[in-house]
């Protein structure tokens, strides 16, 4: 069970081992707060979406799985974004664009194909929990590093003052693939050398 | 022919289901959502254009306008909803403008789907600072430099695309509230 969950904070990282999900952890990850938001709003989905393929996989013809997952995983997303909108307009207004888009995070298909239609729904319980955590705080670094150079705040905090001349680059496009691809780096390194 | 009977019913069913199940989280929600737009356009107009004590709607064409008055009752300005291409999608800009139609109150976005810190920042205070009190015939211009004319403002480093939108919107909007005024 522990397993289950564990795997996807570390060793099997959604974003620095599968990567998976590029598309939304490279496009919001402008700042710290986003990520967290995104992260929030993929961990619910996630669940839920999984929970749910869990416990029809019996009843859903092969042919049609993955139209049917995809049915499923929209409407917990359409389902986040009509509460945000209703409950949370400020944070609905910040994500803009990426809440509806969670729908083709393959992170969600990922895992309801790999896992959940395969294992029971205690277990997916677990690894969905895991890899949307991992997702988590892998978009919480990425996201505080490009603000960091890119703004020079941290979580909208000023931290390195007026006179810093923030390397705009950073929250670019250009920046969120720079600082990927040294994280990814540095986890390879570290596994490479099991430190 | 018995396994595709079974696909098509096992699909029917789960879209219908999921239907059902969206068009009830809708339903509850919408009054909310509703109240929540309206709110967020009245309070935008108080802190535009603080004065106001009094909204009138008025509906032309299909498109609300909203004049405002003030204690006295005297008629301060305008109040409407511009839209137009953002650089991903449509934004919706409040703008407030005075009984002259020539100085911009400011305006606030009401909508927009712009890049996270690169063209939302269209919505952050320093750039829509520039635009309270800015001088509006004939048009308003954007600049990548320093601000020279009455009815300039200066475009977001990085971000020229949504500053351009957002100039272009108020500009086709305060044409067409002339158009109809003058009518």
């Amino acid at each position: 069970m522990m397993k289950d969950f564990l795997k996807g904070l570390w060793s099997q990282h959604p974003i620095f081992r599968q990567l998976l999900g590029m598309c939304p952890t490279l496009a919001v990850t402008t700042s710290a707060e986003n990520g967290i938001y995104m992260g929030l709003a993929v961990i619910f989905v996630l669940v839920f979406s999984s929970l749910v393929v869990a416990l029809i996989k019996k009843f859903i013809p092969h042919q049609v799985r993955i139209a049917v997952y995809t049915v499923i995983i929209a409407t917990f997303v359409t389902i986040v974004h009509i509460f945000l909108k209703a409950q949370y307009p400020d944070v609905s207004m910040a994500l803009g664009p990426y809440v509806p888009l969670i729908i083709v995070n393959c992170i969600i298909l990922g895992r309801c194909e790999a896992f959940a239609s395969k294992h029971s729904v205690s277990t997916t319980l677990y690894d969905a929990l895991g890899m949307g955590v991992g997702f988590t705080w892998g978009l919480f670094i990425l996201g505080s590093i490009r603000e960091f150079f890119g703004s020079g705040t941290v979580l909208g905090v000023a931290v390195l003052g007026s006179a810093y001349n923030p390397l705009v680059v950073m929250i670019l496009p250009a920046g969120a693939f720079l600082v990927l691809g040294f994280l990814v780096a540095i986890m390879n390194g570290l596994e490479r050398w099991k430190i | 022919m018995k396994e595709i009977l079974k696909t098509i019913a096992v699909l029917t069913f789960t879209c219908l289901l999921c239907a059902f199940f969206l068009a009830f989280v809708h339903s509850i929600a919408k009054e909310k959502i509703e109240l929540n737009e309206k709110a967020k356009i009245e309070n935008a107009i108080m802190k535009l254009a603080p004065s106001t004590r009094e909204i009138e709607q008025i509906e032309h064409e299909g498109q609300l306008v909203y004049k405002l008055f003030d204690s006295q009752e005297a008629l301060i300005g305008y109040a409407f909803i511009a839209q137009g291409q953002g650089y991903q999608g449509t934004i919706k800009i409040l703008t407030v403008i005075d009984s002259s139609l020539k100085i911009l109150e400011g305006f606030e976005i009401i909508d927009s789907v712009e890049t996270p810190g690169l063209g939302a920042r269209i919505t952050e205070d320093t750039f829509c600072n520039q635009f309270k009190r800015l001088a509006v015939s004939p048009k308003i211009v954007y600049t990548k430099e320093k601000v020279k004319e009455k009815n300039e403002i200066q475009a977001i480093t990085g971000a020229t695309v949504s500053s351009k939108a957002v100039v272009n919107i108020l500009n086709t909007g305060i044409e067409i509230l002339r158009n109809r005024l003058n009518q």
